[in-house]
């Protein structure tokens, strides 16, 4: 059965990547539920969060899992500087305003990132002692991700749900006149979860640097990837957008081994609409 | 909204509408129309005068975009449907024509009306389904439909696969050799922007039209007052896609080749959005200027020695500042400002 054996080595592979996938599209998807805004610059923001981990790792010789302290607080501060900047201004507009005031941010970061960095692939040489079961093989870079994933995942749900600013993302997200009405700065709150939601970005991407070479562009392919978790999960229901990326990394685990790889993003982006169609809220329900 | 009013779904939906004008010539008897027309003709004609090629290649560049903006205008600014993979008309109609071009021996005049109806049912079929979905999830899933459509055919055989479909240059020879040819798409292109442009203004002119600016303004409302909305989306969205498709054609034609990653490319989807934006969207002028405007700035960026590396990141910031500070575009902030114009700018 060469079917099953090219399944056992590439399935779990897919569920580990889809991990990482679930972390970006969390940023994606928590921006979204709580101002209804989807982040255009998230693929650019991915991609920093690579080269952030290739210049601590290759410059100062950091340990790329430490960088992810330094790339995490960065991307919040950009985010919140992004959304100052560029979001709070149109956060009442129609869709298409807020659409492209962060996809000018992505020209922004992209004209500026292809300036400096050219569009030249880049690759971070850093490798961990692979665990081998069977025919199966897991890198060891992709374990740790996946488990930074998971890690971050529970943080983002504890912030959430037991600490005090997190209370307050969730009551702006659910009502944001009557938040303010409780007495809580909107702006504020609107601003630190588009930071979290870039920081979530940044980290997913300072991650997949560790396993898969790069080059400016490379977010833009993560960034569709992460707007069909996110609608898998559910579009503004963070923690389903983890479940997402599962969903999305089993598929690209399980369909290669019976079509050819090239088919995997016709299947991913036919599902996409699909389910756009069929359960908008998504497979695990959110706000509808 | 009164209900008292005999013909509800031409009541007026907001004071500050003053398109529909009677007479005569009806609605043509606005002048603003006819300069548009008159400018495009001269801008057209102008490279047939010098006969210079460059400028030609240039000219084209900005009517097709002119095309397509006011396209894309019908949907997203008449309709208030954000469609962010519009360019899925422009690539599958250049498909199927270049397909008929170079597998089937067709003929231009043949493949450049199947490319536009391959285009205007794809929009068709699109929107008896997706345009339930409102707001971001309809742009979403138009950007989903692109993506599908671009991986699906870098899988697809017939069409090339991710090698695409390339002329053979002995196509050209039917249309007086290569030169010609260039000549030929050009001059087709004008009557195309011509016939964008005067699309444009008799849709939004109509009373169809005004449903669908009813549409945009209060979905629900417009259903109540008795717009047909699923019926007149889908038709706005046919409309906005069957010229892309046909100058898709033109354009790959021209091009000699088409490849799966050109033809859907997002990014040009997004351009599109940004032109309509920076014109005024829901206006006939302004695709107009924002297609000619983006263009010309884009060149002016490109070979300019100081912003040559970053044109993408200066191109960025003044979309951010136009979005922030006129989000109503050129031709909308004009029509505010002096409410005179708004007889005369269509």
């Amino acid at each position: 059965m060469p079917q099953i054996d090219l399944l056992l080595a590439s399935l779990p592979d897919g569920i580990l990547l889809g991990f990482v996938y679930g972390l970006a599209a969390m940023g994606l998807a928590l921006i979204w539920g709580v101002m209804n805004v989807i982040n255009l610059s998230h693929g650019p923001i991915i991609t920093l969060g690579m080269f952030g981990t290739f210049f601590l790792f290759t410059r100062a010789d950091t340990n790329p899992y430490l960088g992810l302290i330094p790339i995490a607080a960065l991307g919040l501060l950009l985010g919140i500087l992004i959304y100052i900047v560029a979001v709070h201004r149109v956060i009442n507009a129609p869709h298409l305003s807020s659409l492209l005031a962060t996809f000018s941010v992505n020209m922004i970061i992209i004209g500026l990132g292809t300036a400096l960095l050219t569009t030249s692939p880049y690759n971070v040489d850093f490798t961990l002692p692979a665990i081998k079961i069977g025919s199966t093989t897991l890198l060891g870079t992709r374990l740790v991700a996946a488990l930074v994933s998971i890690l971050f995942t529970g943080g983002l749900y504890l912030f959430l749900y037991r600490a005090r600013p997190g209370k307050y993302i969730r009551a702006v997200a659910n009502n944001r006149a009557a938040a303010e009405l409780m007495g809580i700065d909107s702006t504020r709150i609107l601003a630190l979860s588009f930071g979290l939601g870039t920081m979530l970005a940044a980290v997913s991407g300072a991650l997949i640097a560790t396993f898969f070479p790069f080059n400016i562009l490379s977010g833009g392919g993560y960034e569709l990837k992460s707007f069909v978790i996110s609608v898998l999960g559910g579009l503004g229901n963070p923690i389903g957008a983890l479940f997402g990326g599962l969903i999305l990394g089993t598929l690209e685990g399980i369909i290669p081994a019976f079509l050819e790889t090239s088919w995997v993003p016709v299947i991913e982006f036919s599902l996409f609409v699909m389910i756009l169609l069929i359960r908008p809220s998504g497979l695990f329900g959110a706000k509808s | 909204m009164s209900a008292s009013s005999s013909q509800p779904a031409s009541a007026p939906l907001s004071p500050k509408r003053s398109d529909v004008q009677t007479g005569v010539l009806g609605t043509w008897r606005n002048p603003g129309i006819w300069l548009i027309l008159l400018a495009i003709v001269v801008v057209g004609v102008w490279p047939v005068v010098t006969q210079r090629a460059a400028t030609r290649e240039v000219i084209f560049t900005v009517l097709l975009s002119v095309v397509l903006a006011s396209s894309l205008n019908i949907i997203l600014g008449y309709t208030g449907y954000v469609s962010f993979g519009h360019i899925v008309f422009f690539g599958l109609g250049g498909y199927v024509g270049m397909y008929l071009l170079s597998a089937q021996q067709a003929s231009l005049w043949v493949a450049i009306p199947v490319g536009g109806l391959a285009a205007a049912l794809l929009a068709f079929l699109l929107g008896k389904a997706i345009l339930r979905l409102r707001g971001a999830y309809f742009a979403l899933a138009t950007i989903g439909v692109n993506e599908a459509m671009r991986t699906f055919i870098n899988n697809f055989e017939p069409f090339g696969g991710p090698t695409g479909i390339s002329l053979n240059l002995k196509i050209y020879q039917e249309y007086g050799g290569a030169a010609q040819a260039l000549w030929l798409t050009y001059y087709l292109l004008v009557v195309f922007a011509l016939g964008a442009i005067i699309l444009s203004f008799m849709v939004k002119t109509s009373k169809f039209g005004l449903g669908l600016v009813a549409i945009r303004e209060d979905e629900d409302a417009a259903e109540v007052m008795g717009v047909i909305t699923p019926n007149a989306k889908t038709w706005a969205y046919v409309l906005s896609a069957i010229l892309p498709g046909m100058v898709g054609v033109l354009f790959y034609f021209k091009n000699g080749n088409v490849e799966p990653g050109d033809a859907f490319r997002l990014h040009f989807s997004i351009e599109l959005l940004v032109m309509v934006m920076l014109g005024g969207f829901g206006t006939v002028l302004g695709p107009v200027i924002g297609a000619a405007g983006y263009q010309r700035l884009r060149g002016f960026l490109l070979t300019s020695p100081l912003f040559k590396d970053i044109q993408l990141a200066v191109a960025g910031v003044l979309l951010l500042v136009i979005i922030l500070f006129i989000p109503a575009g050129a031709v909308g902030w004009l029509r505010n400002r002096f409410p005179v114009l708004r007889r005369v700018l269509p």
